[in-house]
């Protein structure tokens, strides 16, 4: 494994790569999409640290390596947070390079945008090995094309992503969480959709199937939370009597959400997102054909879980592209991540523009291929 | 301004061209008499002008197909516009370009709440989104200061922002989908109905890309769900400094408003003389601030606002008790170009993107830009964000005043890139800046966005001569 400790490391590696690489921080969502045939690795872990933080101006900039946990901490010192409320699924070693090269966010994605929102800047040594920047570190920027937007989530396939620079928020003084319980798929949406579609700034929107319960999320001041928890309760009340969740409950719970705790283990597991009313349909579809699934993002976001076999993930993907959603194959052994097609084919229009963009950025295919799709 | 030499070939067979548009489109949407051309010679910036070849109006996709194919087919350069209402010479047209009007396709296709989108066509302006929904108190987030009149399909192209994006962001937070027409004329569905793509993100890329990738035939946005009120607050300052330190404790306070501008002292004179809003006369900067929520919040809100400005030694704060006087407050701000209009007969608005922090060092290094340059110029800025619109006020009719004004906004721009900034926060390139670009970006890293526009555009046809330094182009 290459590591270089500095971006002009990661330069010379690529200009000195004779083949595909392995591009990841620690290797922690390695089970994403599909397996990558590369005789070397090249790893952004040990370019680590934070390099900008400027609270007043909320910003952030890391090198691509630094832990997830030490932006999330230092964030947390002067009591601000990441935005899209990144999942911790991949274990307490991620790099903040990895979540934005994945563009990974978590429940407050439904109404504060996702990673690719809040990406201000990125610094990356494309396939000649040539360090670039784009973006920058202010708030509002559209000069130029943004490529900042575009590397992110583009899993390593197009450059080496060196340094992140991201937009953060103050954390809220408090948390609530509205629980109504015994409803079905279809009414669960709707309850969502009857809190997102209220005055109240709803910032979390979950349902779990196996526990028929939704869970709505405030986060605001005190008094706020108060407030809009018992009025949004009341106007919820025809599908339910409502609980509600104080601060340090509301944390724990939103904390296993994200992280995807209530999903049932099961040896592949996928991530659908679809317009939410479609989202009933769909977790129907994948029940029949054995999986298990939970809902994010008022429905917006479907995690399945089950058996890694070709039936399951035709299944998933046949009830998606019904519905006019979209899928990734989040986690599966590699003889059937290698075999499908781990997130939707590109058409055949956009996949020639596509080839050329990635030609352009990297003119050797060595960056992460076959990733995304079969080369 | 420097343009690429229009194609003596495209030049010489204009009539020709003009009778094949005429046979895909009816009569009517092709433009090429002189009379009726001129109007497309510029947009909102109106210091430069070009009369276009011809100009076309479709009103339906399957028009915008044909036109393109037609145009790729005779390598005829084309410039997409919406409403024209660009400050950075986006929908400049060329000599031998054809203008691709997309005003005909205003119709909004759908709305859906309980998934919270509308779909619409390009041609439809911005507030009129607001309008179809706000029955329902949905609202379309982005609010340009041009809303009245400007496209969503512009809004698109430019990645329109407005005095809400503090909270709200900027248009490519609040897109779900679109349709794009390439310049071989096939249709790229992007997006969808869904949040976030799987694979590249082309939404994103496509979102401010300036007509450089193509041409947006349909657009789908995320409306919401509007607040239970609103109610904005002023607060007058002895300096620059003094409110800049004030926006930072505010927000790092853990409040952030859902709009957060600061005039300084020629801003506000010429603001309260055109709208007589009330303003500060004696101060020398002053922030306007808007929450949102029910009655109770805003007060609850504004309460803590207050007690941070009042650590400021404030010359004046007013908090707004009704909505009346939130609409008094905000009616100089909004009305702040036409102000500046009424003291001099043109001026420039930039839009350069600087860290917050660094606002007193810049405007202080404006103030003595001006002197040496001898032209006025008032600030408007978007504290929260860093957004800063410097209003430099010439002479149009006097050659030296305009050149003169040219340069002090290249320098304005120049210094937000050396303090951290950006060279525009949400006018675009355009052609305004496309010679600056190099102050920002690296050769390779100009190389890399033009091999981007090069993928979807190999023969250079679309809205060429923008955005990047002419120099730079690929021989089109």
């Amino acid at each position: 494994m290459i590591a270089p400790e500095s971006e002009a490391g990661v330069c010379e590696a690529v200009r000195g790569a004779n083949g595909p690489l392995l591009v990841q921080g620690n290797g922690t969502k390695a089970g994403m999409l599909r397996p990558v045939q590369a005789a070397e690795t090249l790893s952004t872990a040990r370019l680590s640290g934070i390099t900008l933080y400027a609270p007043n101006e909320l910003v952030m900039s890391a090198k691509a390596g630094t832990p997830l946990k030490e932006v999330e901490a230092r964030l947390a010192e002067k009591g601000q947070q990441m935005i899209a409320e990144p999942p911790h699924i991949h274990g307490e070693e991620q790099t903040i390079g990895g979540i934005f090269a994945t563009n990974f966010s978590g429940p407050r994605r439904v109404t504060g945008g996702a990673m690719r929102d809040h990406v201000l800047g990125v610094r990356a040594v494309n396939g000649n090995g040539e360090a670039q920047k784009f973006g920058g570190r202010v708030l509002k920027n559209v000069t130029g094309l943004d490529v900042a937007k575009f590397l992110t989530g583009s899993f390593g396939t197009l450059a080496v992503i060196t340094e992140v620079t991201f937009k953060v928020l103050p954390k809220a003084e408090a948390t609530g969480t509205i629980v109504i319980r015994n409803l079905e798929a279809e009414a669960a949406v709707r309850c969502m959709a009857a809190g997102l579609g209220s005055p109240f700034s709803v910032s979390g929107a979950a349902y779990l199937p196996a526990e028929k319960t939704v869970f709505l999320r405030i986060e605001e001041f005190a008094a706020s939370v108060k407030y809009r928890t018992e009025k949004l309760a009341g106007q919820l009340a025809a599908f339910g009597g409502a609980e509600i969740l104080d601060t340090a409950a509301s944390l724990a719970l939103w904390r296993d959400v994200r992280d995807c705790r209530p999903l049932p283990a099961g040896a592949a597991t996928w991530r659908v997102t679809v317009a939410p009313s479609a989202a009933p349909k769909i977790l129907a579809a994948a029940e029949m054909a054995g999986l298990a699934g939970i809902l994010d993002w008022g429905g917006g976001l479907i995690w399945l879980s089950g058996e890694a076999t070709e039936a399951a993930h035709q299944a998933v993907t046949g009830a998606a592209r019904a519905h006019g959603g979209v899928w990734w194959l989040m986690n599966a052994p590699d003889p059937l991540r290698a075999a499908v097609d781990v997130v939707p084919a590109e058409a055949p229009a956009l996949a020639k523009i596509s080839a050329r963009v990635r030609q352009m950025f990297d003119p050797r295919g060595i960056f992460n291929p076959g990733k995304m799709r079969a080369a | 301004m420097e343009q690429p030499l229009p194609k003596a070939e495209v030049l010489a067979r204009r009539g020709e061209i003009l009778a094949g548009l005429r046979g895909i489109l009816p009569g009517e949407a092709v433009i090429g008499d002189a009379i009726s051309l001129k109007p497309y010679e510029t947009d909102g910036l109106t210091a430069y002008r070009q009369v276009p070849l011809a100009v076309v109006l479709p009103a339906s996709e399957a028009e915008v197909i044909a036109v393109v194919k037609f145009c790729h087919l005779h390598g005829i350069r084309m410039i997409p516009r919406g409403a024209g209402t660009s400050l950075s010479g986006g929908a400049l047209p060329l000599a031998d370009a054809v203008v691709v009007g997309m005003m005909r396709m205003n119709e909004i296709l759908e709305i859906n709440y309980e998934d919270r989108y509308a779909v619409v066509q390009p041609g439809v302006t911005n507030i009129a989104i607001t309008q179809a929904v706000e029955d329902e108190k949905f609202f379309y987030a982005p609010d340009p200061s041009s809303q009245l009149a400007c496209m969503i399909g512009g809004n698109v192209s430019m990645n329109s922002g407005g005095a809400h994006c503090l909270k709200y962001g900027v248009t490519a937070n609040n897109l779900l989908g679109l349709r794009l027409v390439t310049v071989e004329g096939e249709v790229l569905e992007i997006g969808g109905k869904h949040m976030d793509a799987a694979g590249y993100d082309w939404l994103g890329l496509i979102t401010g890309s300036e007509g450089q990738l193509g041409i947006v035939t349909e657009v789908t946005v995320r409306i919401l769900r509007s607040p239970e009120g609103q109610r904005a607050m002023l607060a007058g300052f002895a300096s620059n400094e003094v409110a800049g330190a004030c926006v930072d404790a505010i927000i790092s306070s853990g409040i952030i408003p859902v709009a957060l501008e600061f005039m300084d002292r020629p801003a506000i004179h010429a603001c309260e003389a055109f709208a007589h809003a009330g303003y500060p006369l004696d101060a020398e900067a002053m922030l306007i601030i808007e929450v949102e929520g029910s009655e109770a919040e805003q007060a609850d809100f504004l309460g803590r606002i207050e007690k941070i400005c009042a650590g400021f030694a404030p010359i004046s704060m007013v908090v707004s008790q009704s909505a009346e006087q939130s609409a008094a407050i905000w009616k100089g701000r909004k009305g702040a170009f036409g102000a500046i209009g009424r003291i001099s007969p043109d001026y420039l608005c930039m839009d350069g993107t600087i860290p917050t922090s660094q606002l007193p060092a810049v405007l202080h290094r404006m103030k003595t830009m001006s002197e040496e340059y001898g032209l006025k110029v008032a600030n408007i800025f978007h504290a929260g964000d860093g957004n800063l619109h410097p209003l430099i006020m010439f002479d149009a009719n006097d050659p030296v005043s305009f050149h003169k004004a040219e340069a002090f906004g290249a320098d304005i721009l120049k210094l937000c890139v050396e303090v951290g900034g950006c060279l525009t926060g949400e006018h675009g390139v355009g052609i305004e800046k496309r010679d600056l670009m190099s102050a920002q970006f690296s050769v390779g890293e100009l190389e890399q966005m033009r091999g981007i526009k090069s993928a979807f555009d190999p023969g250079w046809l679309l809205n060429p001569s923008k955005v990047f330094p002419l120099s730079e182009h690929a021989p089109g």
